[in-house]
């Protein structure tokens, strides 16, 4: 059996420099409360670790005119303890803080549950109601990809070979914005999003002036649903727009039947929390 | 209830013996066992439900370098068609030796085919993928009903199905069909003002221990065995080793660790007899350790089912008749706890006319192992639910009805027995008078009342009491300690010999350091063997007055034993200076050597056990989720000799009973293939699902037993399925019948019962 190699570069040229010439056996490892599960159960056999974790860059979390930048090795708990970023984006906070347990928070990134490509990956329709968008380098520089492109399937992302997600920047808002997250699993703790919904909006005297929607763990990859998003742009959040953004999300979901729960189950659930999550995110826009 | 103390250290709360170890990580469990040379071990298990193994080539794993040995089915001898007693479960020899390591057939997804014993794991797992085996698939059956139909896939060509006259020709899937029938359940029917009829199903679910299987062999040249592993019952480890591998009992010695739970799971064995030919075959030490996944595909679980209830009842709540029919699924081979579960469906309940019907049923799935109470939940769930429902139909408390209708002593049972002395009217009043009954239901939730029965066991026990040098005590017994055992062993000695108990340790000998002892199961430790334990400390006391007597050159009738010294038992006698054990110890050389006691026995008398429970739930209509909000465990336990570990008993059992009734469930694929093999998706609760469990110790001794004890471990498991579905209904309208309830199920029932919501 091949032993592993591990690296701890200081800067996102080396690491990226480092995932060139591992030739495709290369892993980024940020928390490892993905990566190290899956190496124990066999399921992958990486020849090169890239830790991350050392990078400056992507440990730290800055505002720039309004826009948040998280660096998407950041833990759980540094983000927990943010307090402008709480503040400003609670929804995506919530998500990322769903997370498994205290345990796996002081290691899981934000970085590493997008790049693991879950389908039911807690922190992904959060983002993506936010219109984060990720910084990405690899062998030919950096892009900017909004972060509802990366996944690609379960277990895959649209990263090109050698690339890293760097960090991630949520933009400067309007007054009058909320995002919300919720996630619907059997048990109370350390479980599997079933569906997941984030929301987000801004209100302008009374009226829904902007919104997004996304789910996960409906379909393969996360789902920015432009029909729920429609529904409720211009609307009050009357009863029948909120109704109709609902529909949307259940026409949306393109789940299957599995061991986590039923094509229907999935599905009436998504309209569900819609409605919860539009809840709390007109409450947050309300009072900011 | 007052307090009044009838006991110096019986019924008091101290630390227990083996605490400080575990909360220091200083415990050593069973893959913390490790000797000089040792190889790993592994199993190749099957991926196919069904299959006919038509060969095994071994011998590009046999040839790898590192490889020292490996073994299959044919290294373990054929075996007669003999039951031996597992803990509370029978089982057949043929069919253990072929569970361990399969034979002609795999029976079921993860089925062991062959092990192997490399000098490391990765060259252990190489060489599991050199094993070359040639399959013919097999159609294959995983649920019981669909395992009863003419046409299901036939498991053993050779199963009769025993105890129907005149005995079939044809091959069935059902192993044994069972019969209990008291008074005229046909004629009962005909007195009673309301009947109702349901039908119900559990799901298998897995004893969930947080510690894996695994044993560690050394076998060596002249023949002689040593074996530490994690079980319940290591003189049942050394019985079952030795009669698969044809060894006496005295050439194989066993060791217990320190167990990580087991709850009926860790009473046959698995790895143990796979290890010990491992290293018979290699010369070395062999240590296999199962991984989570294996547990699940290839261990436990107890018995899903189905059982239909039919019950009558006059107006005023007088159960009349009960008919009720019990399949339980087996596994792949015969024994299902389907006698416990038909016996204990309506033990609870005085009732005139009763008849019960059981079958017992294999299908493509692990064989079923013992879990707390076996079989008991699973006709409670379907029986306590339909009482449930005549309480609503009467619009009659359910603690009322159950009290008019409750078992006490001289009750007949349907099975048999006549009870004696019984606290199940006691446990209703006490669940009557509880905080929690007495509060109001908070808006919103809805509450929910089940019982539960179960015998409780006595059987064979050996202890041992020996006094130090300087005076302070070892009990010594046989039984692998999983719910605190040892402290209320400790407890007693200290309470016969009137010293203070933490001048008493308590110790689990090895298979030769005590006599037999059955075991830890039944919920018989504290019972028989802390009579046994009573008994030896009794006996010691026997010796300490003679020594005492021999010092002060009186008859030792003259001498008493009273806290913890020995005294004149009047002035007549003389005047004395009591003798401590102390003095006593110390001057042992010279009175007849070193004062040890013996005691062991065939324990009769085990007081059975009933429990009632509470639960106030809310239903989030939306998505199917329960929320308990308040729990509460009422249980005649005898007398807490410990109350704090019989406290344990009854929030554990609970805790399992809720997951039981909620989300536990094994999901197969269409190839009979485990999906969840897991604690991920095997989702027992964790600690934020449940609140604080209450509970409410009803004290009704034993009069079998010096103390009064009654087994505690079981019963709690049996009414939460019961009272959660009772509160469900109650909190929506509709009465499930199907577990686990989890939230999809409940979804769709409450979909289905107000189609608006359906239609959207
Ligand atoms: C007990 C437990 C509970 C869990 N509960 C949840 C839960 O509730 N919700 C949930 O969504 N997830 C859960 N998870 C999964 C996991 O914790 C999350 O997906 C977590 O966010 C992963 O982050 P990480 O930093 O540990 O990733 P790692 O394990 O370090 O990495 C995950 C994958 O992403 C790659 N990767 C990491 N960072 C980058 C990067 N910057 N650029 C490119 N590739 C990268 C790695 O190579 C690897 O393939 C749980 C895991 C455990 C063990």
């Amino acid at each position: 059996m091949m032993e592993a190699q591990y690296r701890a570069p200081g800067s996102v040229d080396e690491a990226v420099a480092l995932m060139a010439g591992a030739g495709g056996k290369g892993r980024v490892l940020a928390g490892g409360t993905d990566l190290l599960v899956q190496m124990r159960a066999g399921m992958v056999a990486p020849g090169l670790i890239v830790d991350v974790k050392r990078i400056a860059e992507m440990t730290a979390i800055s505002q720039i005119a309004g826009a948040w930048r998280v660096g998407a090795a950041v833990t759980g708990a540094e983000i927990h303890d943010h307090a402008g970023l709480k503040k400003a984006w609670p929804g995506v906070v919530e998500a990322i803080n769903l997370i498994g347990s205290k345990q796996v928070q002081g290691r899981a990134s934000a970085g590493g549950n997008l790049c693991n490509a879950s389908p039911a990956a807690d922190s992904v329709p959060a983002l993506v109601a936010a219109g984060a968008i990720a910084t990405v380098q690899g062998p030919n520089g950096r892009r900017e990809v909004p972060v509802e492109q990366i996944p690609a399937g379960p277990g895959k992302t649209s990263l090109k070979p050698g690339e890293i997600v760097v960090s991630f920047t949520l933009p400067a808002r309007p007054a009058g914005s909320g995002d919300a997250y919720l996630r619907l699993i059997p048990r109370t703790e350390m479980d599997i999003a079933v569906v997941g919904c984030g929301v987000n909006l801004t209100m302008k005297d009374g009226t829904c002036t902007a919104a997004r929607v996304a789910l996960g763990a409906v379909a393969p990859t996360v789902l920015l649903v432009e029909g729920a998003a429609k529904a409720l742009v211009g609307s009050k959040l009357d009863d029948k727009a909120i109704e109709a953004a609902a529909a949307a999300c259940r026409a949306a979901c393109k789940p299957i039947d599995d061991k986590r729960g039923t094509i229907v189950y999935r599905t009436k659930i998504a309209g569900v929390l819609l409605k919860r999550a539009v809840a709390i995110a007109a409450e947050r826009a309300r009072s900011n | 209830m007052s307090e009044q103390r009838r006991y110096k250290w019986v019924g008091t709360r101290q630390n227990r013996p083996d605490g400080a170890d575990k909360v220091t990580g200083r415990a050593r469990f069973g893959a913390d066992f490790n000797l000089p040379g040792e190889l790993v071990g592994k199993v190749l298990r099957s991926p196919h439900a069904h299959a006919v193994i038509k060969s095994i080539d071994v011998s590009k794993a046999a040839a790898l370098p590192g490889v020292k040995a490996v073994v299959t089915g044919a290294d373990f001898p054929e075996q007669p068609d003999q039951l031996l007693p597992a803990g509370e479960m029978q089982v057949n020899l043929r069919d253990v030796t072929r569970n361990v390591m399969a034979k002609e057939k795999a029976l079921y997804e993860g089925h062991a085919i062959a092990a192997v014993a490399a000098t490391t794991a990765a060259v252990a797992q190489e060489a599991l993928s050199l094993i070359k085996v040639d399959y013919e698939v097999l159609p294959h059956v995983i649920d019981v009903q669909e395992a009863m139909k003419d046409g299901a896939p036939i498991l053993h060509p050779h199963m009769r199905t025993d105890g129907v006259k005149p005995a079939p020709e044809k091959a069935s899937n059902i192993a044994k069909r069972l019969e209990f029938n008291k008074g005229d359940a046909a004629a009962g029917f005909g007195k009673a003002d309301i009947v109702i009829e349901r039908e119900f199903t559990t799901q298998p679910v897995h004893q969930g221990y947080i510690e894996p299987h695994a044993a560690l062999a050394s076998a060596a040249e002249d023949g002689q065995v040593q074996l530490w592993t994690t079980t319940q019952g290591h003189f049942q480890v050394r019985g079952f080793c030795c009669r698969l591998l044809n060894l006496e009992t005295s050439q194989l010695r066993v060791t217990p660790s320190e167990i990580g739970g087991g709850f009926g799971g860790k009473t046959v064995v698995y790895l143990e007899p796979v290890a010990i030919r491992l290293s018979q075959k290699a010369g070395k030490p062999v240590k296999m350790v199962m991984s989570r996944e294996e547990v699940f595909r290839a261990s436990g679980p107890t018995s899903g089912g189905w059982v239909k209830v039919k019950m009558g009842a006059k107006k005023d709540g007088t159960i009349v008749a009960a008919d009720i029919t019990v399949a339980l699924q087996a596994g792949a081979f015969a024994g299902s706890p389907v006698g416990p579960s038909c016996m204990c469906s309506m033990a609870c309940y005085d009732v005139e006319n009763i008849h019960v019907v059981g079958y017992d049923v294999v299908s493509n799935r692990p064989k079923v192992a013992a879990y707390r109470a076996p079989g008991a939940p699973i006709s409670a769930w379907a029986v306590e639910s339909v009482v449930d429902m005549v309480a609503q139909e009467l619009n009659i408390d359910p603690i009322d009805l159950r009290l008019k209708n409750a078992a006490k002593q001289g009750t007949k049972t349907h099975y048999g027995p006549t009870f004696g002395v019984i606290g199940m009217v006691e446990t209703l009043e006490a669940a009557k008078a509880s905080p929690h009954y007495k509060s109001k239901v908070k808006p919103g939730y809805a509450r929910g009342v089940a019982a539960g029965f179960w015998f409780n066991v006595g059987a064979d026990s050996s202890a041992a009491a020996h006094v130090g040098e300087d005076g302070s005590v070892t009990i010594i017994s046989g039984n692998p300690d999983i719910g605190g055992s040892r402290a209320s062993l400790a407890l007693m000695a200290a309470e016969e010999l009137g010293i203070d108990y933490k001048k008493v340790r308590p110790i689990v000998a090895d298979t030769a350091s005590i006599g037999f002892n059955f075991v830890t199961g039944g919920s018989r430790v504290t019972f028989a063997t802390g009579l046994a334990v009573v008994n030896a400390t009794r006996d010691m006391i026997g010796q300490l007055k003679q020594r005492a007597a021999k010092l002060w050159e009186v008859d030792v009738d003259a001498v008493v034993w009273e806290d913890g010294e020995a005294r004149p038992s009047s002035t007549n006698v003389g005047k004395f200076e009591p003798l401590s054990l102390a003095k006593l110890a110390a001057s042992a050389s010279r009175t007849g050597g070193p004062i040890n006691g013996h005691a062991q026995l065939n324990a009769q008398g085990a007081g059975p056990g009933f429990g009632v429970h509470i639960v106030d739930l809310k239903v989030d209509p939306d998505t199917g989720i329960c929320t308990i909000d308040r729990y509460t465990a009422v249980q005649d336990v005898g007398t807490a000799i410990h109350p704090s570990y019989v406290e344990g008993q009854l929030q554990g059992g609970a805790a399992q009973g809720i997951g039981w009734a909620l989300n536990e469930e094994y999901i197969y694929d269409a190839k009979g293939r485990l999906l969840n093999p897991g604690f991920l998706d095997y989702r027992m609760p964790v600690a934020s699902d449940l609140p604080m469990i209450e509970t409410v110790l009803v004290e009704v001794p034993n009069p079998a037993h010096p103390y009064g004890v009654r087994g505690v471990g079981e019963v709690p498991i049996i009414p939460p399925m019961a009272a959660i579905g009772s509160a469900i209904a109650r909190a929506t309208g509709v009465r499930m019948v199907d577990l686990p309830i989890s939230p999809p199920r409940l979804s769709a029932a409450l979909d289905a019962a107000t189609p608006r919501m359906a239609a959207e």
